[in-house]
């Protein structure tokens, strides 16, 4: 079975929401959605207060090249055009809208029937995904429109569906590639043809066989979409490693995806596609799954976008009184959430919630040189020595020298401590410092 | 609720921690200690507790009141390089070596680096190549063992190395001197040999431990693999070209406390390198000094003074043996 070659680490997969279908959960009373739900800049908000909207209408319009719209995901009166924290805890336009009613916009196709026959030129089908909103759903919510467009003089030989969902406790993708595994086919059948009929893989890790056993019956048609089985094995679901376990290619230090002849999308991104461009459906809507130990009832939700983390907890039986971290995503590289008022994204696959024996950070002791960090590392880094570099200060040329900038912050040295050094915390500080300095250097 | 945890990513960690590796080593080593209490009974078990209970007593002491930093013995690092050096006494030396010894070890080669992590030399080594230059004579001192059940042979007291060595230079041809003393066969050395360190008696019990140490993840077999190639290889060749004067590579490989080296001594974390190019290095540079030492110099053993000598050069080896990088050159 096939996997990536350097690194990685085993973490018990505690996928504990995984028998919960996705449950259609009702639009709150009120949501804030934000206008910063992709990578790049913010959109500019289209409504103003008393506005009224429907589910599906255009709320905000992107604002430069790498940027998106944003569409709303109830039916209601905008209340308000204000900044708000975000789930990063940043401030950032908000439109918030009063709900009445759930008006969808007449134009959206309703119907459950699946729409197999894909019209349409390639621009028409670019522009369909860039008015829909679409992203990245993984988590880094890069503009989808953006990625399916290769610059000039460079052309993709692969797509691959990311369906690894390789982080723990997840279940939204697994979820969605069991009861949705048409849809996802037929979005790769898009993007594939919008890259000029490229040879498509579907990648699921082993943990998951019954995604495994609908994606196959779902491709069963289409010649060039190939299911893959991966080993389990975390961080398989980072681009660079896929596109490594999937083509035996490793994306050069500093290039792109595309560089190596591949295109990487998340399997939810690749239903968002088809559901754009066959049912005219924008992206206010994704599968989310709360879960954790201590939740009462681990469950998958397909949440309106704008929703708050505190009514997504109610619907999953309240906030446990041992709950003592937040997070949103995984337990890998989520981000640990303060505010509960913050709502849902694009990127939202996930709100787990960890008690405090489950996530407390173990007093640090000496290092012993015992390398597992090193072996861990999916980019073959040094962990312990950017940690002892990053800790004498100012030794920004060595770091560079050991490739700081390559580290993508996977969070596998950190998890394999056996000393619990914080070497991540460290490695990130001082990344973004030998970052700029990068940067800076490039200008001159 | 009682307060919310913000802190960056991973939320979670792995079940590893220094105290479970040193616990596996501890684990590891149990086979050999277990054989050792077997074929040398009392005395053998007080080596062992006088060098357990002096090597956490002076890092107790020199953490307490000399750095006067938290008190780190609990994490059984102090006990493995106790129990390692035990092993690497004769069965009958008196206890104060042994207690002398473990105060060199962890007062000198590991405390005065600054402790667990930061010393350059593996500390029971030192211990042990410090004892064997100060008290030659107790040092190399081999009692026949003593067995508890009855059932085992005794065997003449000297050391397999030491035999050879000194029938060599007698004029006497390898095959003479093997002859001559019907115990060193390979197959009786993999089982239960006497006459030698307390910890050299099985290769099997140590064998037993090295496997432990693979499955449950505390090593990767690199440097030993790559000891015993190197050894196996250069005493193939030098015994194929002489087999009169040099001894071949079961032989050598099965005695001297090269198994309880490679396995134990030269894969301590600290003072081994980190990367698997550096490792082998490492391992080919201890097994040619190894087989250097034996067979031209003074000294029958040559494990422990490879080690050292190779331990030099971990700095060297971390600085210059990078692991592969993701995304320099292709893979194919």
């Amino acid at each position: 079975m096939i996997t990536f070659k350097i690194g990685g680490v085993h973490p018990h997969d505690n996928k504990i929401a995984k028998e919960a279908a996705i449950a259609p959960l009702a639009p709150p009373a009120k949501v804030a959605i934000s206008m910063a739900q992709h990578l790049g800049a913010p959109a500019t908000p289209v409504v103003a207060k008393g506005d009224k909207v429907l589910v599906g209408q255009v709320i905000g319009e992107p604002s430069g090249f790498i940027s998106g719209f944003v569409h709303s995901s109830v039916s209601g009166t905008v209340a308000a055009v204000e900044p708000r924290a975000d789930i990063a805890g940043n401030m950032v336009p908000h439109v918030v809208i009063d709900v009445e009613g759930d008006e969808w916009d007449p134009a959206i196709d309703r119907s459950e029937a699946i729409v197999k026959e894909i019209k349409g030129t390639r621009e028409e089908i670019l522009d369909k995904i860039k008015a829909c909103g679409i992203v990245g759903m993984g988590g880094a919510t890069f503009p989808t429109h953006v990625k399916l467009n290769p610059p000039a003089g460079k052309t993709a030989e692969f797509l691959i569906i990311n369906g690894a969902e390789c982080e723990p406790y997840v279940t939204a993708d697994d979820r969605l590639m069991r009861e949705k595994p048409e849809g996802i086919v037929i979005g790769a059948a898009i993007m594939a043809k919008v890259l000029g009929g490229c040879k498509c893989f579907i990648c699921i890790e082993e943990n998951k066989p019954e995604a495994i056993a609908a994606m196959q019956k779902a491709c069963s048609g289409y010649p060039g979409i190939e299911v893959l089985k991966l080993k389990k094995k975390y961080p398989q679901g980072g681009e660079k490693q896929l596109i490594d376990a999937v083509t035996h290619r490793q994306v050069p230090s500093g290039a792109l995806p595309i560089d190596t002849g591949c295109v990487v999308q998340n399997v939810a991104t690749s239903y968002a596609v088809y559901e754009a461009v066959q049912k005219n459906k924008p992206l206010f809507e994704r599968a989310m799954t709360v879960t954790g130990q201590c939740v009462p009832e681990p469950r998958n939700f397909q949440v309106r976008l704008g929703t708050p983390l505190s009514f997504v907890l109610e619907a999953a039986g309240g906030v446990p009184a041992d709950a003592a971290k937040f997070i949103s995503g995984g337990p890998m590289m989520g981000k640990a959430v303060a505010n509960m008022d913050a709502t849902t994204q694009k990127g939202s696959s996930c709100l787990l919630l960890l008690t405090e024996e489950q996530t407390r950070r173990k007093p640090e002791s000496n290092c012993i040189r015992c390398g597992k960090c090193t072996d861990a590392c999916p980019m073959g880094l040094e962990p312990w020595l950017l940690n002892k570099l990053s800790r004498a200060g100012g030794q920004y040329e060595a770091l560079e020298e050991n490739k700081i900038f390559d580290c993508i912050e996977c969070g596998c040295c950190l998890y394999t401590c056996p000393a619990n050094i914080p070497l991540l915390d460290m490695i990130r500080i001082n990344k973004a410092e030998v970052m700029k300095i990068i940067r800076s250097r490039a200008k001159k | 609720m009682a307060k919310t945890i913000v802190s960056p990513a991973p939320h979670v960690h792995s079940e590893f921690s220094t105290v479970r590796l040193m616990r596996d080593v501890l684990i590891a080593l149990a086979p050999a200690v277990l054989v050792s209490l077997y074929f040398y009974g009392w005395n053998a078990l007080l080596l062992l507790v006088c060098c357990v209970a002096t090597c956490m007593l002076v890092q107790f002491l020199i953490e307490k009141y000399m750095m006067k930093c938290p008190v780190t013995v609990m994490d059984c690092s102090c006990i493995v390089t106790g129990v390692l050096l035990a092993l690497n006494l004769p069965p009958a030396a008196p206890w104060w070596v042994a207690v002398i010894g473990s105060v060199v070890a962890i007062g000198i080669a590991k405390m005065t680096f600054g402790g667990l992590g930061q010393n350059v030399f593996n500390p029971a080594l030192v211990g042990r190549v410090f004892l064997l230059i100060s008290f030659p004579v107790a040092m190399t001192t081999w009692t026949a063992p003593q067995s508890w059940f009855g059932g085992v042979d005794a065997f003449s007291g000297a050391t397999p190395l030491a035999l050879i060595n000194e029938g060599v230079r007698n004029g006497q041809t390898v095959q003479e001197i093997l002859a001559a003393n019907p115990g060193l066969t390979p197959a009786q050395m993999l089982f239960a040999r006497a006459g030698g360190s307390a910890g050299e008696a099985s290769v099997i019990a140590l064998l037993i431990g090295f496997v432990y140490l693979l499955c449950r993840k505390v090593i990767k077999p690199h440097i030993p693999v790559a000891i015993w190639v190197t050894v196996a290889v250069m005493t193939g060749i030098f015994s194929l070209c002489n087999p009169a004067e040099y001894t071949g590579p079961l032989f050598n490989l099965f005695t001297g406390g090269l198994m309880l080296g490679s396995i134990f001594m030269a894969t301590d974390y600290v003072t081994s390198p980190m990367t698997d190019k550096g490792m082998i290095i490492f391992g080919v540079g201890i097994g040619v000094l190894t087989v250097l030492i034996r067979y031209f110099g003074s000294y029958p053993e040559g494990v422990s003074f490879a080690i050292l000598i190779m331990n030099l050069t971990v700095p060297l080896l971390n600085k210059y043996c990078k692991p592969v990088r993701y995304g320099y050159g292709r893979r194919k």
